[in-house]
């Protein structure tokens, strides 16, 4: 079913999105604003039917978010943003405008049509594969944090934490204080690297976020949690589920320590290594890319988040993961130049701010951002993930997860088959080819290719995703799906 | 208190709840076998990514339950394989 025109659609409504929609509304111009959560927050500010308020003490910079949900109930009282939550786009379609195509539910079809995009579709935990990952009771850090957030259910009564960055903190915090108890922390790296010379100025000019650090160590302090940095998990174990897990520290090279491992009892294991942008929107429109510092890969923006395809602006952890402060900045950003866009000639002009108030705004936005870029480059410099994960990988360990691929089916590739790029593991191997197309095990396989073919790292080629979800085939037999009841309302639930 | 049906059995859910929220809260962690090794799955990602907590929602296949609301009276399956079983000869 199509719906009148707008002139921004912002996908995804998460810190960069919502920012980015009441910007470009601010502005003057009509937005639709698009997301695949039941709420509008993302995984940030995930929160339950309750409200945000009801879970205080899980949420940072919640009145932040506050605000920003103030302005966009006011926008959408006055029917200026259209709010299309459960709304999981599938593909845009680029013309002289743009055609943005959402699924409901999975189910039937709503269309957008827009003159200018802003892209917020956000990031997911990064996983690399270690042996008995796959077992029931393993969660992505994010996974156990949002089930925490949205729905109040811990995911297990002894919990291990393990993984890399600073995410971790709060995931391990969350579950302590709603009572699990959380057997430890075990972060891969050290707190030391964030002193490297070329970090120093940037956390400096942060300090707001060491604030966070301290709360956390508070927290840590009244629950009993141990933080041991410098160690890692190098294995689950059990046979229907997970029941004890390895861990073991590392050397300053980022390799097992021998001799170190130890035998831990849990009944859940909370995983994550830094974030994977969701990139397909992006990719599919054209927009350039490149491998980021964390080695993900990220699309290019200029001065105003404008990607390499006109009209779209990308913000938030899809030009590089660094976090909801700077995401809100990018976004404010997008929203205002996307609002540009639309009333301009495109061959001649060039961005300029409406007013004297704007124009100061805009450049403290600019300053702002390339601060907290800083901060996300120290971040990363701090926080890679250790190699360790490759030398404790057995010849039967899963890397895709979808269609039970191991590592000796990726070694084999590369033996026999010649197999030199992550691209080609995919056909040969079907790696990266199951249901998540590559999501989950797409930064693993392009290491263990790297690693087995002698080639060097290269993320893309699992990242071309012609859909972005799975969509019913009567919706591709069709062009369009069922129309959307009657009774559906247009501005979310 | 709401419920749906998970493979006969009932589960209660809280408003806005998803299937998988409400499994996991009732101590149901896996709820799918994998097409390949017949292995165990339930909630990875917890976000719509991974696939991995597939489940059969009143009829029909592959749904993630980490993503679907549950609702009153659903009859939800665990699910082996493709999910398309019950279609095979």
């Amino acid at each position: 079913m199509a719906s009148s025109p707008v002139d921004v659609c912002v996908v995804g409504a998460g810190p960069a999105g919502l920012t980015a929609a009441v910007a470009a509304a601010t502005a003057g111009r009509t937005v639709a604003l698009v997301d695949a959560g039941a709420r509008p927050g993302g995984q940030f500010w995930r929160h339950s039917p309750a409200g945000i308020e009801a879970d205080r003490a899980l949420h940072h910079d919640f009145v932040k978010y506050r605000q920003l949900e103030t302005g966009l109930a006011r926008f959408v009282q006055t029917g200026q943003i259209r709010l299309l939550t459960r709304h999981q786009v599938w593909t845009i379609e680029r013309g002289a405008r743009f055609t943005v195509r959402a699924l409901k539910a999975g189910e039937y079809e709503r269309t957008v049509d827009a003159a200018a995009l802003v892209l917020a579709p956000g990031a997911y935990d990064r996983q690399v594969p270690l042996p008995g990952w796959e077992l029931p009771g393993v969660y992505t850090a994010g996974g156990a944090q949002a089930l925490l957030k949205e729905h109040g259910v811990l995911v297990g009564a002894r919990v291990l934490v393990a993984g890399t960055g600073p995410f971790l903190l709060s995931v391990a915090a969350g579950l302590a204080q709603r009572g699990a108890r959380v057997v430890g922390v075990y972060e891969a790296n050290t707190g030391l690297g964030w002193l490297h010379h070329r970090s120093l100025r940037a956390v400096v000019r942060n300090f707001g976020k060491l604030s966070e650090g301290i709360h956390y160590a508070g927290t840590f302090a009244r629950h009993r949690v141990w933080y041991h940095p410098r160690s890692t998990i190098v294995a689950a174990h059990g046979d229907t589920e997970v029941r004890a897990a390895t861990v073991a520290r590392l050397t300053r090279h980022g390799a097992v320590v021998p001799g170190s491992e130890r035998r831990i009892e849990v009944d859940a294991i909370a995983v994550g290594w830094g974030f994977t942008p969701q990139l397909e929107l992006p990719v599919a429109l054209g927009t350039r890319t490149e491998v980021d510092a964390d080695g993900s890969e990220i699309v290019l923006v200029g001065d105003w988040q404008q990607s390499s395809t006109p009209g779209v602006f990308v913000a938030g952890e899809a030009t590089g993961v660094g976090g909801a402060a700077l995401a809100r900045v990018e976004g404010e950003i997008a929203g205002y130049a996307a609002a540009w866009y639309v009333n301009v000639d495109h061959e001649s002009a060039s961005f300029h701010p409406r007013s004297r108030r704007a124009e100061r705004r805009l450049s403290w936005l600019r300053k702002r951002r390339l601060t907290l870029r800083a901060f996300a480059a120290a971040m990363h410099r701090a926080h890679p993930v250790p190699p360790s994960w490759l030398d404790q990988l057995q010849p039967d360990t899963l890397v895709c997860r979808c269609e039970e691929v191991s590592v000796e089916r990726l070694r084999t590739a590369a033996d026999d088959l010649g197999v030199t790029d992550a691209r080609l593991a995919k056909l040969l191997t079907r790696t990266g080819m199951g249901w998540c197309q590559g999501r989950v095990c797409g930064y693993a396989t392009a290491c263990l290719v790297a690693r087995f073919a002698g080639t060097g790292y290269d993320p893309r080629g699992l990242t071309e995703r012609p859909l972005a979800v799975p969509v019913p085939l009567g919706v591709l037999a069709h062009g369009a799906a069922p129309a959307v009841p009657a009774d559906e309302s247009w501005r979310g639930e | 208190m709401s419920t749906f049906w998970f493979d006969g059995h009932e589960v209660p859910f809280r408003p806005g709840a998803t299937i998988g929220a409400a499994l996991l809260a009732s101590g149901i962690r896996s709820w799918r076998t994998t097409r390949g090794q017949g292995r165990p799955r339930g909630v990875f990602c917890g976000i719509g990514v991974c696939f991995d907590c597939l489940a059969t929602v009143d009829g029909r296949p592959n749904q993630r339950a980490c993503l679907t609301p549950a609702r009153d009276g659903m009859d939800v399956r665990s699910q082996e394989g493709t999910g398309h079983g019950e279609f095979a000869g």
